[in-house]
């Protein structure tokens, strides 16, 4: 279970990201091309002169590698890439976790009815997701988040602003749906059809019953399994459409937000863009590996498959 | 086996038109704007929304409005882009597909072969460090965004290292038509190709491991072992037949999702113009004809691409073909 | 004697300990014998007749003892002579035909592809050649029945192609893990027939695995007991049914149903379970179960004679 340790250990790293930017004196979040920082006694400007090219221009600091201090430079900005990083983490943390929620939610909802009832409803409702699976997921996400970021969504009393992060939480959360509620209906129609359920059934237990007695059990296994994979997936998702720009919007920053700052600066300060892809490998690799685990733990025959974009 | 394609060429058609339909409805009834001030632009003066108001058919039922949309972007093409002027939209997105299949092609032959490589030799091996190994890189490998891969290897090959022997034959980012610059079009593609494939790489050797490993425990591979036959032998010609099958499905329905979201992340990054960076383009300006077109374009191209790796299936299982 | 075994024993190593799943097991076998062996499941009569095959691929697995087959040495031989002689000299076959071939071949291509792995001959020789075996076999079409896959033949059928895929290097000893267990009555019959049929045009000798007694008095010349990894009895077949000579056998033997004479109240079973490999009772294995024990039986393991109708009980040694 250690890299369920790492995992954490990125995650309380993030939470902390509010104590590390008033501990270093920064503000992630506004320009600060005038900054003026103190490395090792003598004051350097945090936006040096550019030495490249034809010498216009400006070029951040690089990494000073003191913690609290521009530890690792700064981005064209001139804000600390050290703090952005920690606070593009809590986001994409947290947009991850809520829409694997969602996803989750939604998702069991839709098997579940699917696989118990079976008959027409079943019918519409996996048309319905396999039309909305064949739908490529980037696709999809972008015609919903083109549709949705410019000007936020409004059905009737739900008001969600363009810049919130709720958009890109639902947006990631609809578009995975179909991945959970196939095999939740898959799971939900076998064991509707195994034997004990038939003979509580021919018994006259109610459905409700049945439902959370016999069922719900062997589903939520396959649903904690989900979650670790489900984040990890998200997480990969989140990244690129914020690196696409249709994610998380600025002034907020997310790990992909942030290599989409780091391409201007990609070839003079590449640790702008490397530390945010390191840090989403890191956590994805952990997750999935504690997913793995989780799964052999729990479920060594789960048909649950590693998560691909 | 005629009427199990027929049954799924059937089910393809009508997964197109699902796709259709929801395309128009996002991008037509989503609540909370006028559709018409969305495609028309931030800036549209008043004569230019009324013209699209009209062309588009807002003033009339949702079924004519989605019968005008399928027309200007299937059958006369004329769908222009108010962004940029009256650009012609679906010309535009026709140029850009010979650049995205010429990606996304050359990363599924690169892709398919390695990983049947690494399964292969993983299962073969298992649990030896050799195993292992393999399984961390492929670990690795779909836990890296590949977008963030591309930069790295931008980084590494047109920067950092472009004046060692390894790298200096990598040519500036962009694409080079097949035809009239064969040497060019190979060059410029093996770096996306092998971002690419990296990620999928990972995914594949993992998945025909596991599948090579359970089919060595099937009872007729215990045959095979009676009959004589060599553990090589077994290995390639049984079980990774059988497992070749499940191998294909995956790669049927992972193919959609490469052209629709890797591909495209890739072309931006390497500048590849096609369908994935006209859509990106058009992103940044709010283009909605042009993505409208896209996706479009992008989806029945998935759709198509899932139908003949399905036929292919039914062609490699004789279970299937003869039910 | 085509096949000569002497003090077989196959231990696992695993995480609970080592289990040994057969010790001491010896019997003979001449040309063109049918040998039946029978026991309960954990019997150890599967992994004995895996040890002759060679077919143990655990690496956790230790084989000692002797397994002579036409005079050489079996234990210990290099793979790939072990593999010369498999589905070649010695074939076996296994109890479930619904999964015992490959689901994405023809059975005309299996076929060929045993015949082909052991003889240098053209492919439409082989085919020729698969076509006899399934005529043979009593396929009412073979050449139509070549060129169908598993999954379009019914239990009985792919049965036959099995052996059928046996038999097709002719080989001298076939051995058959409960052949009929997986098939209804009616096709046990012709699939026993079928044995005793080719066992007459081949000359093979066979070494069967049953748990049914019905079909050893059908078709074994000669049968041994098993019972947790050891042979309690063996003798021919006349002498073993009309003189079960170790208490295990007669309970087998009267746990069959009678068809004729007073109906029993209750159907008699033989009380307990065979004991855990990895924990066996010292002295005789089936001390705890048998009906006749006295006391030194828990401390001394009887051994089992060496005439021809021998019994591995001290009782019996006494009388």
């Amino acid at each position: 279970m250690a890299s369920l340790a790492v995992f954490l250990m990125i995650v309380l790293a993030c939470l902390s990201a509010p104590l590390y930017a008033r501990w270093a004196g920064v503000d992630p979040f506004t320009s600060t091309l005038d900054a003026v920082i103190q490395i090792g006694g003598v004051e350097v400007p945090v936006m040096e002169a550019s030495t490249e090219g034809l010498g216009l221009g400006y070029t951040p600091i690089g990494p000073t590698w003191e913690l609290g201090n521009y530890f690792l430079g700064a981005d064209s900005q001139g804000r600390d890439v050290m703090a952005r990083l920690l606070y593009g983490g809590l986001n994409s943390l947290l947009i991850a976790g809520a829409a694997t929620v969602f996803t989750l939610i939604l998702g069991t909802a839709a098997g579940l009815i699917a696989g118990y009832f079976g008959g027409i409803t079943d019918t519409l409702l996996s048309r319905f997701l396999d039309i909305l699976w064949a739908f490529p997921i980037y696709l999809l996400a972008i015609s919903l988040s083109i549709v949705m970021i410019a000007k936020g969504i409004s059905i009737g009393p739900i008001q969600i602003e363009s810049g919130s992060l709720w958009l890109p939480i639902i947006i990631i959360g609809i578009v995975y749906v179909p991945y959970v509620a196939r095999p939740i209906r898959g799971q939900v129609l076998s064991l509707r059809n195994s034997e004990f359920v038939l003979a509580a059934i021919n018994l006259g237990v109610p459905g409700r019953r049945i439902l959370w007695r016999d069922i719900q059990p062997n589903v939520t296994t396959t649903l904690i399994v989900f979650v670790p994979l489900m984040m990890a997936l998200n997480m990969l998702t989140e990244s690129a459409l914020s690196f696409l720009s249709i994610g998380v919007q600025p002034p907020a920053a997310s790990w992909g937000t942030i290599i989409q700052d780091g391409q201007a600066l990609l070839y003079t300060r590449p640790l702008v863009a490397l530390a945010p892809g390191l840090a989403i490998a890191i956590s994805v690799m952990a997750l999935n590996v504690f997913g793995d685990g989780l799964r052999d733990a729990l479920d060594p025959r789960s048909k649950v498959q590693l998560g691909r974009a | 086996m005629i009427y199990a394609i027929l049954r799924r060429f059937g089910q393809m058609l009508f997964v197109m038109f699902g796709i259709s339909v929801i395309v128009f409805l996002i991008f037509f009834a989503t609540p909370g704007s006028d559709p018409a001030a969305r495609i028309a632009g931030r800036n549209a003066s008043p004569e230019v929304l009324e013209a699209v108001r009209h062309s588009f058919g807002f003033d009339r039922p949702l079924y004519v409005q989605y019968g005008l949309m399928i027309k200007k972007i299937f059958i006369t093409g004329d769908l222009t882009s108010f962004v940029n002027r009256g650009w012609k939209v679906v010309p535009a997105v026709l140029d850009a597909i010979p650049v995205t299949l010429s990606l996304v092609f050359g990363a599924a032959i690169l892709w398919v072969i390695v990983s049947v490589i690494i399964g292969i030799a993983a299962a073969a091996t298992r649990d030896s460090w050799l195993d292992k190994l393999l399984m961390a890189l492929g670990l690795l490998g779909i836990s890296m965004p590949v977008y963030w891969l591309g930069e790295v290897m931008n980084l590494i090959s047109q920067s950092r290292y472009h004046d060692t022997w390894l790298f200096s034959w990598v040519p500036p980012l962009g694409y080079k038509p097949l035809m009239s610059d064969p040497k060019g079009w190979f060059l410029t593609l093996v770096i996306p190709w092998i971002t690419l494939a990296v990620l999928y790489i990972g995914i594949y050797g993992r998945v025909l491991r596991a599948a090579i490993i359970e089919s060595m425990q099937e009872d007729f591979i215990r045959t095979a072992r009676a009959k004589g036959l060599s553990e090589t032998r077994i290995l390639l010609r049984h079980a990774l037949r059988t497992s070749l099958i499940a191998f294909v499905t995956l790669f049927g329905l992972d193919f959609g999702a490469l052209v629709g979201g890797s591909a495209l992340l890739t072309e931006v990054v390497f500048g590849l113009n096609g369908i994935g960076k006209l859509t990106y383009d058009a992103m940044q300006n709010l283009d909605l004809p042009m993505i409208m077109a896209t996706v479009m374009y992008a989806s029945m191209f998935v759709v198509l691409a899932n139908a003949v790796v399905d036929f292919i299936y039914i062609l490699l299982d004789p279970r299937v073909r003869t039910s | 004697m085509m096949l000569s075994v002497r003090d077989l024993r196959v231990s696992f190593r695993t995480e609970d300990g080592l289990v040994q799943a057969i010790d001491g097991v010896s019997f003979d076998l001449a040309e063109g014998e049918i040998l039946g062996v029978v026991g309960e499941s954990g019997s150890g009569k599967t992994v004995s007749l895996l040890a002759v095959m060679g077919l143990i691929t655990d690496p956790n697995a230790v084989i000692e003892g002797s397994i002579r087959y036409k005079g050489r040495e079996l234990v210990g031989l290099p793979a790939r002579e072990l593999r010369r002689l498999r589905g070649n000299e010695i074939a076996m076959i296994f109890q479930d035909p619904m999964t015992a071939l490959t689901p994405v071949y023809t059975i005309g291509w299996q076929i060929a592809e045993q015949i082909r792995a052991h003889h240098r001959i053209s492919k439409a020789k082989a085919l020729a050649r698969v076509e006899e075996l399934l005529a043979e076999v009593n396929f009412p079409n073979p050449r139509e029945a070549m060129s169908r896959y598993p999954h379009q033949l019914s239990g009985g059928m792919r049965q036959r192609a099995v052996i059928a895929m046996a038999l097709s290097c002719n080989p001298a000893l076939l051995v058959a893990d409960e052949p009929t267990t997986a098939l209804d009555v009616t096709v046990q019959a012709g699939i026993l027939d079928l044995v005793r049929k080719l066992r007459a045009t081949h000359n093979s000798a066979v070494v069967f695995i049953t748990h049914d007694m019905g079909v050893v008095s059908e078709l074994a010349d000669r049968v041994m007991v098993m019972y947790a990894g050891r042979v309690v009895e063996r003798g021919s077949r006349s002498e073993l049914f009309s003189d079960p000579r170790h208490p295990y056998t007669r309970a087998l033997l009267d746990s069959i149903p009678p068809l004729t004479g007073d109906k029993p109240s209750r159907l008699s079973s033989i009380p307990g379970s065979p004991p855990s490999l990895l924990r066996l009772p010292q002295g005789c294995a089936f001390g705890p179960r048998c009906p006749v024990r006295y006391e030194p039986c828990a401390t001394e393991r009887p051994a089992l004679g060496t005439g021809v109708h021998a019994a591995a009980c001290l009782r019996e040694v006494e009388a």
